[in-house]
């Protein structure tokens, strides 16, 4: 290996057959560059999930109700189902030590809301204090409907931060305004962020006030609730599945709908739901691997194959060092050593170049789903060194027919 | 210096056998320049390759240089090859992207001789067949008789006891022939052992003794009154 005239012999040859090493060099350096692109992105995606999970709470669970399809207990199918007060206390009092925060939700339909003469449509809904705990809401202006609204169906709204920004730019804030919702005047108390547009589009006003004042009675769309914090994150799955069921148990009974009517009775879980996600970045990393790891048997597939011709090619170079005097160990190592030079070279110049690729671009890139690309530095690197050994195996079968070259028959004219 | 003999050898064709080398005996002592001639499927070129350890025979003795010729294995035949012999081919036989003093350096190299003195020894041989300009020419920049005396530099270059020519003028014209002739014989002046293999009734009348080989055994062995090449030139 540290044979100073092997390493000249080599550079010789490499320095005139550059297009041969080239492109040799070329197919393991993309093998390489793609492989790494790919776990990158891979990653990307597993910190991009993460980040759209953080939108609501993590521990959120949601309820709604839809129509009947089976026949149950006597009843018909097609039966509208409508939740009530009831049912979301009735659900509090059930489950009040898995509840963190707990909000029933009514969407206020029908009527007109206006700003002075500008009409305002957006949705507006009745929620409860707790609910900006529930949507992770974050207040950029005022305070959230409190229990004190509640309780006294106070004519309070708040609305979203891009309300703000399409009808309140005269004047310079919205807090203290009033904005006119079939007739009744309601105080803007705050102005709420979202991460996304559309839920920046809502109005937010008490639950009480919803239903007494727009003739909501005791109806209610739908319940949310979220669950206390866990570390650990199979426990919080359990805990919510555990939840989720026992909520939707209770709903169905109280409802009269079929146990296995699913579309009757909506509950969803956001941990469930971030579990399915994360087994989903699970499997795409997975196949991100596969197809990564099938480039790389290509890349050595590659090297074989080029090693093949150049032994052919080379089969009258070797001939010719046979009649010198070559021994079969020195035709195997001079062919080895060259294919493991460029491998290793070519191999570590696609690494530094995508990882290169990766830490630049990859902060900067800001796609849904997709947040800073990277990969492990030591991943890479043993990709490099398995690339390299099988490099050397796939050459090793060229180099061992090289020394086998009968020199009478290389050297035979054609 | 070289000792045969009843040398046979058979190729395997198919189901077939075909006996090429019918028992050969032949002597050859220091300093001779030997031709041997035949038609094609003399077994001319068998015996060569015997010779030259590229090949083995089947049976009978070979000695050369009083060193037992017989199951080697390639490393040792090799090593045999580098130490004893020289090559001299038809078609040259240069690697094509090494220049003149690097073909003629080959051998040297596997010699295990430190470079910088590999370098200066095959200048010295390239100097003595006239080629010291064109050292740095790869072997495309050179002429037929050009690349030959580079091919034969380098056969001497390692400083073997037998010289071997295989048609060393056979891709060659008659005045390149000759000069390339002229320089084989000026080889032979300085006491090395060459053996050359032509079926050029001219060619084989430059060497001191021609050796008729006909169906695989020899069938005239004589010396004759060499023709120096020289005066063609």
């Amino acid at each position: 290996m540290f044979d100073i005239e092997r390493w000249q012999e080599i550079f010789d040859t490499i320095r005139k057959n550059k297009l041969r090493t080239f492109l040799t060099g070329l197919s393991v350096a993309s093998g390489i560059f793609i492989l790494v692109i790919l776990l990158g992105f891979g990653q990307g995606m597993q910190n991009g999930i993460e980040r759209e999970f953080k939108q609501d709470a993590s521990t959120s669970v949601w309820a709604w109700p839809g129509v009947t399809s089976k026949e149950y207990k006597g009843l018909n199918p097609g039966r509208r189902i409508q939740f009530v007060n009831e049912n979301f206390n009735k659900a509090e009092s059930l489950f009040k030590d898995a509840i963190e925060y707990k909000s029933a939700r009514i969407f206020v339909q029908g009527v007109s809301a206006n700003y002075g003469k500008e009409a305002l449509i957006y949705g507006i809904q009745g929620v409860s204090s707790d609910f900006q705990f529930i949507e992770n809401t974050k207040m950029v202006e005022g305070r959230f409907i409190n229990y004190q609204d509640e309780v006294s169906t106070g004519k309070v709204a708040v609305i979203g931060r891009k309300i703000k920004k399409d009808v309140f730019n005269e004047v310079e804030s919205p807090i203290g305004e009033f904005i006119d919702i079939s007739g009744i005047p309601f105080k803007i108390i705050g102005v709420f962020s979202e991460m996304e547009d559309r839920e920046e589009e809502r109005i937010y006003i008490p639950i009480t006030t919803a239903q007494r004042v727009f003739n909501g009675g005791n109806r209610v769309n739908n319940l949310s609730f979220t669950l206390p914090p866990v570390e650990n994150f199979d426990e919080a799955v359990q805990q919510a599945i555990t939840f989720k069921d026992g909520l939707r148990t209770y709903l169905q009974q109280a409802h009269t709908v079929a146990p296995d009517d699913n579309g009757a009775m909506e509950v969803w879980s956001a941990m469930e739901e971030a579990k399915r996600y994360y087994g989903l970045t699970g499997n795409i990393k997975i196949f991100f691997w596969f197809v990564g790891v099938c480039t790389i048997i290509a890349g050595v597939v590659g090297v074989s194959n080029i090693m093949l011709i150049v032994v052919r090619e080379r089969t009258r170079e070797i001939g010719i060092r046979k009649a010198l005097g070559a021994k079969p160990w020195s035709i195997i190592g001079m062919i080895l050593h060259e294919s493991i030079f460029v491998t290793a070279i070519s191999g570590f110049s696609g690494l530094i170049f995508s990882m290169g690729l990766l830490e630049l671009v990859g902060p900067n890139v800001e796609v849904d789903y997709v947040v800073n690309p990277s990969v492990n530095f030591n991943v890479a690197l043993s990709t490099v060194l398995v690339l390299i050994l099988a490099g050397t195996l796939a050459g090793f079968v060229p180099a061992w027919r090289a020394a086998k070259v009968q020199v009478i028959e290389s050297l035979r004219d054609e | 210096m070289i000792e045969i003999k009843d040398l046979h050898k058979s190729y395997k064709m198919g189901s077939n056998s075909l006996h090429v080398l019918k028992g050969i005996n032949f002597k050859v002592e220091d300093g001779e320049l030997v031709a041997i001639m035949g038609s094609s499927g003399s077994g001319k070129s068998t015996l060569l390759n015997i010779l030259g350890m590229l090949d083995g025979a089947d049976s009978g003795e070979y000695t050369l240089d009083e060193v037992p010729i017989k199951n080697l294995s390639e490393t040792k035949a090799a090593q045999y090859r580098n130490k004893f012999l020289g090559f001299v081919f038809q078609s040259f036989n240069l690697i094509n992207y090494k220049s003149a003093l690097e073909n003629v350096a080959l051998p040297l190299y596997y010699q295990k001789v430190p470079r910088k003195e590999r370098q200066e020894k095959a200048m010295q041989y390239l100097d003595k067949v006239g080629l010291k300009p064109w050292a740095h020419h790869l072997p495309s920049e050179l002429s037929g008789g050009q690349k030959q005396r580079v091919a034969i530099a380098r056969a001497m270059a390692a400083e073997p006891k037998v010289l071997l020519a295989d048609e060393p003028t056979g891709a060659l014209d008659s005045k390149t022939s000759y000069e390339v002739m002229d320089l084989i014989q000026q080889i032979n002046d300085e006491g090395n052992t060459i053996l050359v293999v032509t079926h050029e009734e001219d060619i084989a009348h430059m060497c001191k003794r021609i050796v008729h080989l006909k169906d695989g055994v020899i069938v005239e062995d004589k010396k004759i009154e060499q023709v120096r090449a020289g005066q063609y030139v």
